[in-house]
């Protein structure tokens, strides 16, 4: 079930942010882009293989059982990529905001077709 | 651990620490910023030749680098080799030689540009020397960002424009790079290159499909930095509407996305891959295919020269791509010559272009434009003008230099483009196993040499509206020694390259044989070994 669930949730998102990104409007590309960076994430995480209730950090000390424990790479790799992928969207969102202002449109080529 | 064992790093840390540093300082202090960026910049070039240098040891394979002191497979590696040896020297080449232009005037186009270009060298350097998947990634959005501003620098609609497309194209690439990263973990359990290359014959039928898609997802997101047609689109319209210095750097950031296709595609999928040996090999010589060609006619349409030279860049990514999609040793030694070579005169014609066109329309001086919006004191500005001697006859010297970069870029004898492009075909046509030519070495050979006709076809028009009809209003261009060395600098190496040409071939072919047969490299990164603590030797 949860499987089912994860993998409706990375599909719709990616799904709308492609819809989204081939959008003509920057807002609207910039949304798009942020939800295909959600999905992405989870997907990332579901690497690691879905298990709920165990924990990926070891304790300390004792005989290390590594069943009772998740993955931690994809939850570090996901960290990872969230801060990167908020840089850049600032990033992109100033240009943005540059490409308004200079060219008093807000359609992708910077004119109305 | 002695200190000259931590020169693998010192590529990423002394642009980090210099990008850093000029952070701290007001923009006016321009002068300053330019000496400690120069200063830099031929720090990081001193490196790159020593590590070519050590790279280039008869039997020695790589020198392998343990961040954090972790073993092998856990932690990150960086690895120093033949060919990201070569790759960091022809980078601090293009960027000193970048850097030097830029000190005529660009530099002072908008803020922080000395910073923006060492983390862009930083990102570069760490990419090419890394030996994580991951990691991998994450020096190429420290690139990449770097890049958009960098792309940005002088403002003006045009750059903001397709500076716009170039971060959304480059931004969901990052993406397919994030989906095909993850689907290699998730079906081998490790991110290190040597160690894929190992686990990857190994993965059970059921999920190599999963593993297939994953290396597809991932080399999607390589060969859109590439530009390989039908993903290039983005290409032509920024890297002609980025400012000049920008744009010459901008060269070698199509090779990373080459590189990444060359280092891995024998690595993971070559002949000890198994069931998915020589994956994607035949796609990639296709597409490499379509791309020069595509690239071609680009060149014979563009009017504007900026966009001549962007056009450029397509053919030669699609002739190297389109190399490695023979895999084949010989092939790639004549491709790592010729991307060489062709990376040195892209990034001298990006260079000679800005120059040239000032004689063409000096109403539209953008840069003066900008530099206005921006603020800079003009009064400043007007000393700075007298600097440096304008050289007579410029455009009798630029026209030779045009000249040059036709010979070079159409692969006609006898600089070092004919000689990349001949061992190329002699290569491509020997490969077959029985002697016999095959049908797509036939189509390689074609479209090469057409090609090349077509370059210098679409030069000689250039050259003649710029050289020998200029228009009436024509002004001879006012040309700063700055500016005009950096051209004469990239240029002059690409006679080197012919002159002392037995050596760099040898060199070549070196990092070729190693990249067709990996064991070595495999061997050497998984038995790395630790460097023991102080506190370990102590309990001892």
């Amino acid at each position: 079930m949860t499987e089912l669930t994860l993998s409706l949730a990375i599909g719709v998102l990616v799904g709308s942010g492609v819809w989204l990104l081939l959008r003509p409007r920057t807002y609207q590309v910039i949304v798009g882009l942020s939800l295909i960076a959600y999905g992405v994430n989870l997907f990332i995480f579901s690497m690691g293989r879905l298990r709920s209730g165990v924990p990926p950090v070891l304790d300390t000390g004792g005989v290390v059982d590594p069943t009772a424990y998740t993955d931690p790479v994809p939850q570090a790799l996901v960290l990872t990529a969230i801060v990167i992928g908020f840089a850049t969207t600032a990033l992109f969102l100033v240009v943005m905001l540059v490409a308004r202002g200079l060219t008093g449109s807000d359609h992708v080529d910077g004119r109305e077709p | 651990m002695q200190l000259a064992n931590h020169l693998d790093i010192a590529p990423i840390i002394l642009p980090l620490v210099t990008g850093a540093f000029l952070l701290l300082f007001d923009e006016r202090r321009h002068t300053f910023k330019s000496l400690v960026n120069i200063a830099a910049t031929l720090g990081l070039l001193l490196i790159a030749g020593t590590l070519v240098a050590q790279a280039d040891v008869e039997g020695s394979v790589a020198s392998v680098y343990l961040l954090g002191n972790w073993a092998a497979p856990y932690g990150i590696v960086l690895v120093v080799d033949r060919l990201s040896a070569m790759m960091l020297l022809l980078t601090a080449l293009l960027a000193t030689a970048a850097l030097v232009f830029s000190l005529a005037r660009w530099h002072k186009a908008g803020p922080h540009f000395h910073s923006l270009f060492q983390f862009l060298l930083m990102g570069l350097n760490g990419a090419f020397l890394t030996g994580d998947l991951f990691n991998l990634f994450v020096f190429f959005e420290v690139l990449l960002a770097a890049s958009y501003g960098l792309m940005l620098h002088g403002l003006g609609v045009t750059r903001v424009r397709f500076g716009m497309h170039y971060i959304a194209v480059n931004l969901a690439a990052s993406m397919l790079f994030l989906i095909g990263v993850s689907l290699i973990y998730g079906v081998t359990g490790t991110l290190n290159m040597a160690d894929l290359a190992v686990r990857i014959p190994a993965v059970p039928a059921q999920d190599r499909a999963l593993l297939e898609a994953g290396t597809a997802i991932l080399g999607i997101a390589f060969l859109t930095k590439a530009g390989i047609w039908p993903l290039c689109f983005w290409l032509p319209g920024a890297y002609s509407a980025a400012a000049a210095p920008v744009a010459a750097i901008f060269s070698i950031m199509t090779k990373v996305g080459v590189y990444a296709v060359l280092r891995l595609s024998p690595l993971l999928l070559g002949a000890r891959a198994g069931d998915s040996a020589s994956f994607g090999d035949v796609g990639l010589l296709v597409a490499g295919l379509v791309t020069m060609a595509f690239g071609t006619i680009g060149v014979l349409a563009s009017q504007a020269m900026a966009r001549l030279v962007s056009y450029s860049v397509l053919v030669s990514s699609g002739t190297l791509l389109a190399a490695v999609g023979m895999a084949d040793a010989g092939v790639t030694t004549g491709a790592l010559f010729y991307m060489v070579s062709s990376t040195l005169t892209i990034g001298a014609l990006f260079l000679l272009v800005e120059l040239v066109d000032r004689s063409q329309d000096p109403a539209a001086n953008v840069l003066a434009v900008t530099m206005e919006a921006y603020g800079d004191d003009p009064e400043e500005e007007e000393i700075d003008e007298e600097v440096g001697v304008t050289l007579p006859a410029t455009l009798a010297i630029l026209g030779i230099c045009f000249v040059l970069c036709g010979l070079l870029l159409s692969g006609l004898p006898p600089l070092s483009g004919f000689l990349g492009k001949f061992a190329l075909l002699s290569a491509a046509l020997s490969a077959g196993d029985d002697g016999a030519i095959s049908g797509m070495a036939w189509a390689f050979f074609a479209v090469l040499i057409i090609s090349g006709l077509f370059a210098m076809v679409a030069m000689l028009r250039v050259g003649i509206r710029t050289f020998w009809a200029p228009p009436i209003e024509g002004v001879v261009p006012r040309v700063l020694v700055v500016e005009f060395a950096p051209v004469a600098l990239l240029l002059a190496l690409c006679v080197v390259m012919t002159v002392k040409a037995g050596p760099v071939m040898a060199y070549v072919d070196a990092t070729s044989q190693s990249l067709h047969s990996p064991d070595a490299y495999i061997e050497g990164v998984l038995s790395a070994r630790q460097v023991p603590s102080p506190k370990m030797e102590a309990g001892r």
